[in-house]
């Protein structure tokens, strides 16, 4: 016989303000195995709590109901209170009379009539209720960081730092991601090679760093604590144990091809290094423009070698690794504007481009050295257009959203556009001006200082007359049309998500936006964990952020996981799946319906009525089942049952209600 | 509706507009175009530019237009505007540095503050303090309406707040100094 105690929480005004607590407690009174009823101003207090342990003692309760908020609030509050009690903490229910009742209802009458019913619910379930206990799950403590942008390379430092081994992929050559690209950082402007390059030479250089450059992730499955994931080592064709990263080939090798890392403006050969301080700082070979692999021809980087580090032969390796947790940082892409503004030129123009094109011009390190010249002829240009939100808070083109980074990259080059180029004229074109930072707005305040002048309203075309393009706008705060003949257009185009974060998305169970941008678990409070548990978010991956966001986000990330990892072992959920094995027919439906891959067929030989018979059965993997209770619906035979939400304890609450 | 040409405005009128804000120690950068000065200036309602749109044409370089508006005339120098502007721009010295441009560029969208201004500080040149019964008599019948606010005038002369005995002070001389060297001599 149960003895069942029943707590209505006032919390305060929230629920007794629609709900008329003393009849809810009145009528919890008269419901069966009830041995005890209280009221609670504020059940989650520590009077609240102490209040509920005195009664378990005093009452010898074996099972409680409390009425009170949503059990996402305060389910776990209440659980460790019961560990304290001589009450499993699963021997609880929590009926939601706030958010699901007094919320929602005005009238005093009809909150209450409902609470009673829910309470009554309640009652029915924890009366079936068993206690559960949680089983302990390993963990390896090897950390997987998806993206060498600056975001990965913090997260996998700061990991590493913390003495646990990191796995850093990357598919590109080199890590550095976007930010080697840039010239400078606002709003400071130091130099980004200058403050990215050692970074990157550290994970390079560290004993707990694995970088996987020209690697991608192609599988993976587990759980929190024990993932087992696949990485493509696309083919090299360089033996990185014997090239010494001299650089010959690269010098020597005669096939040319337009360089992505400096965005069409210059050419890399075959044989390359992305740019000069790449990490790895050895080269590979480029498979589609090699003449040896293709026609075999040339061979001129094997034959220069010293190191006999080139091989032709070199395939894609499939490798295999368990890790704890993973970190997906795989960073943005901008947006095609090519694609989606004919008015600008569609890039027909060749000295319209777009704002990281204008950051390897200015770079010093650039094809340029840092002079800025129109990439059509060459000539410096003396005026110069720039354009915001191109494809971004443009729903019907681009994206609905902000992407938070050009009106202070825009600034930048405004401000490094006018220092370099004497008597030079910028015009930005923007919609609104969003500095919202640590020193953005003082920031662009310098730039108009500079004498930027700042037209509010978007280019509505350009086109070309003589060697310039002419810029038409409004200037909507003098009502005026205004037209700017600019020798250069500079584009400050929307970040999009990378395509490749689809894949990794679905292969973690990490949702995507309708933009793309991979899903935080809560937009506030969560910011870099996942809904898989054991999976972290960290920069643009998440949404457009700028460098100092990025590296937060990155070191927040790291910071979980290596809270994890300072964990022997983790809890699990005992709220999982479980298999009646003589109701099970082995059909497999619950397998397929399976969100988790947590459950697989086995057959078991097993003695029934003196014979030895083969059956195949449900088996149920304890650490991915995360008791959403799919399979428990689809199975034919009710042989499943979840822990905690058994078909019993809902019937019984069916029952309750409706009998 | 004109369309301004942003590097030929800036080729043309640049240096022009520069002096003038120089002069009225503005930096036309500093404003943002927020309109606090606009929505808090008593006499916007009469004005063809809101004090905003001045600055912002000036930013354009589409000078012509600022010479031919009202608004410079129309400016009371009340200094609201300076008094709340978030970037401390000086307007009501930039509105008289704008009039002394567009008088000087042989426009004069409205004659009667300029005709005011001239005899006022002519007054003052002469006795070295203001005479306001011959003021309001002379700016009468040089603006060309003479019987503006005269049946006041009675009302004005029993209370003794005018009168027809000419007040003058002792060191004139000092206060025309004073004149020239702000005017360069515009006074005499």
């Amino acid at each position: 016989m149960s003895r069942i105690g029943v707590f209505i929480c006032h919390c305060g005004t929230n629920i007794a303000g629609t709900v008329n607590v003393s009849e809810v407690a009145e009528a919890a009174k008269s419901l069966p195995h009830v041995v005890h009823v209280e009221e609670n101003k504020y059940a989650c207090s520590d009077p609240g709590q102490n209040a509920i342990k005195q009664a378990i003692e005093e009452h010898n309760l074996d099972r409680i109901v409390i009425g009170s908020c949503s059990p996402r609030m305060h389910e776990e509050t209440f659980r460790k209170m019961l560990s304290e009690t001589s009450v499993n903490p699963y021997m609880l229910e929590i009926a939601n009379i706030r958010e699901q009742c007094s919320w929602v209802h005005k009238e005093k009458e009809v909150g209450t009539e409902k609470s009673i019913d829910l309470v009554r619910m309640s009652a029915a379930k924890v009366d079936r209720n068993v206690p559960l206990y949680s089983g302990e799950i390993p963990i390896t403590k090897r950390a997987l960081v998806i993206g060498g942008g600056i975001a990965g390379i913090q997260a996998a430092l700061d990991i590493a730092d913390a003495g646990f081994p990191v796995t850093l992929v990357e598919k590109e050559p080199s890590i550095g991601g976007k930010m080697v690209m840039l010239d400078k950082t606002f709003p400071t402007m130091d130099c980004s090679a200058c403050i990215c390059a050692p970074k990157m030479n550290e994970a390079g250089a560290h004993p707990n760093i694995e970088i996987m450059n020209l690697s991608e992730v192609e599988d993976a499955t587990g759980y929190i604590g024990n993932f087992s994931v696949t990485i493509r080592q696309k083919a090299k064709y360089i033996d990185y144990d014997k090239c010494n990263g001299c650089g010959l080939c690269e010098q020597k090798c005669p096939s040319k091809v337009v360089s992505e890392f400096e965005r069409g403006l210059a050419q890399r050969r075959a044989v390359y290094k992305p740019f000069p301080q790449a990490v790895p700082s050895k080269p590979i070979i480029d498979a589609a423009n090699c003449r040896k692999i293709n026609e075999d021809r040339c061979g001129v980087c094997h034959k220069l070698c010293g190191a006999d580090a080139i091989n032709y032969e070199d395939k894609d390796e499939l490798i295999t690794q368990e890790y704890g947790a993973v970190i997906i940082a795989t960073g943005y892409e901008l947006i095609d504007w090519t694609k989606l503004y004919g008015e600008y030129g569609a890039g027909a123009y060749p000295d319209v481009i777009d704002g990281l094109t204008f950051e390897r011009l200015i770079n010093a390190s650039g094809p340029t050295e840092g002079k800025i010249v129109r990439p059509s002829d060459g000539k410096e240009p003396k005026s110069c257009v720039m354009i915001k939100c191109v494809g971004s808070r443009d729903p019907h083109k681009g994206k609905a959203y902000c992407s938070r980074a050009c009106c202070m990259y825009g600034a930048k080059h405004a401000h490094q556009f006018l220092e370099k180029i004497e008597d030079g004229e910028c015009y930005v074109f923007y919609m609104d001006v969003r500095a919202a930072g640590k020193g953005y707005d003082e920031f662009y305040m310098n730039t108009l200082e500079d004498g930027a002048v700042y037209v509010r309203g978007r280019i509505s075309h350009i086109y070309p007359e003589g060697s310039q393009y002419v810029c038409v706008g409004e200037d909507t705060l003098s009502k005026k049309l205004v037209t700017v003949s600019a020798d250069m257009v500079v584009l400050d185009t929307a970040m999009v998500a990378q395509e490749s974060a689809d894949t990794i998305g679905r292969l973690f169970g990490v949702t995507r936006n309708l933009d793309g941008w991979l899903t935080e678990a809560h937009p506030k409070l969560r910011p870099v964990e996942t809904n898989t548990a054991g999976v972290y978010l960290a920069g643009a991956a998440q949404g457009p952020k700028d460098i100092p966001d990025s590296v937060a986000q990155a070191s927040a990330a790291a910071a979980k996981v290596i809270g994890m990892f300072c964990k022997d072992s983790l809890e699990s959920n005992p709220m999982i799946c479980t298999v009646n094995e003589i109701n099970c027919r082995g059909c497999g439906d619950c397998v397929d319906v399976c969100p988790y891959g947590a459950i697989s067929t086995q057959s078991v030989d097993r003695r029934e009525n003196s014979v030895w018979v083969t059956r195949t059965l449900a088996f149920i993997n304890a650490g991915l089942c995360q008791g959403c209770g799919a399979c428990t619906a689809s199975c034919k035979a009710s042989a499943l049952d979840l822990l905690g939400f058994t078909n019993e304890q809902i019937l019984q609450e069916v029952d309750a209600l409706c009998l | 509706m004109d369309t301004i040409d942003l590097s030929a405005s800036r080729a043309k009128n640049r240096q022009a507009i520069e002096a003038v804000a120089k002069e009225a120690r503005v930096d036309l950068k500093d404003c943002y175009q927020c309109g606090k000065c606009s929505a808090g200036c008593p006499v916007s309602h009469a004005m063809d530019l809101m004090p905003r749109e001045l600055i912002r044409l000036m930013q354009l370089n589409s000078w012509e237009e600022v010479l031919e508006a009202k608004t410079p005339w129309l400016c009371a120098s009340c200094v609201t505007c300076v008094t709340r502007c978030p970037q401390d721009v000086d307007l009501p010295s930039l509105m008289e540095e704008v009039r002394r441009a567009s008088k000087a560029a042989g426009k004069r969208p409205i004659k009667e503050p300029d005709i005011f201004d001239d005899l006022f500080i002519k007054g003052i040149y002469q006795n070295g303090r203001s005479n306001e019964l011959y003021l309001m008599m002379k700016y009468n019948l040089t603006s060309g309406h003479p019987m503006q606010d005269a049946l006041n005038a009675p009302h004005l002369l029993l209370k003794g707040m005018v009168g027809f005995k000419v007040h003058k002070v002792k060191d004139r001389e000092d206060v025309r100094r004073i004149i020239d060297k702000c005017l360069g001599g515009e006074g005499s």
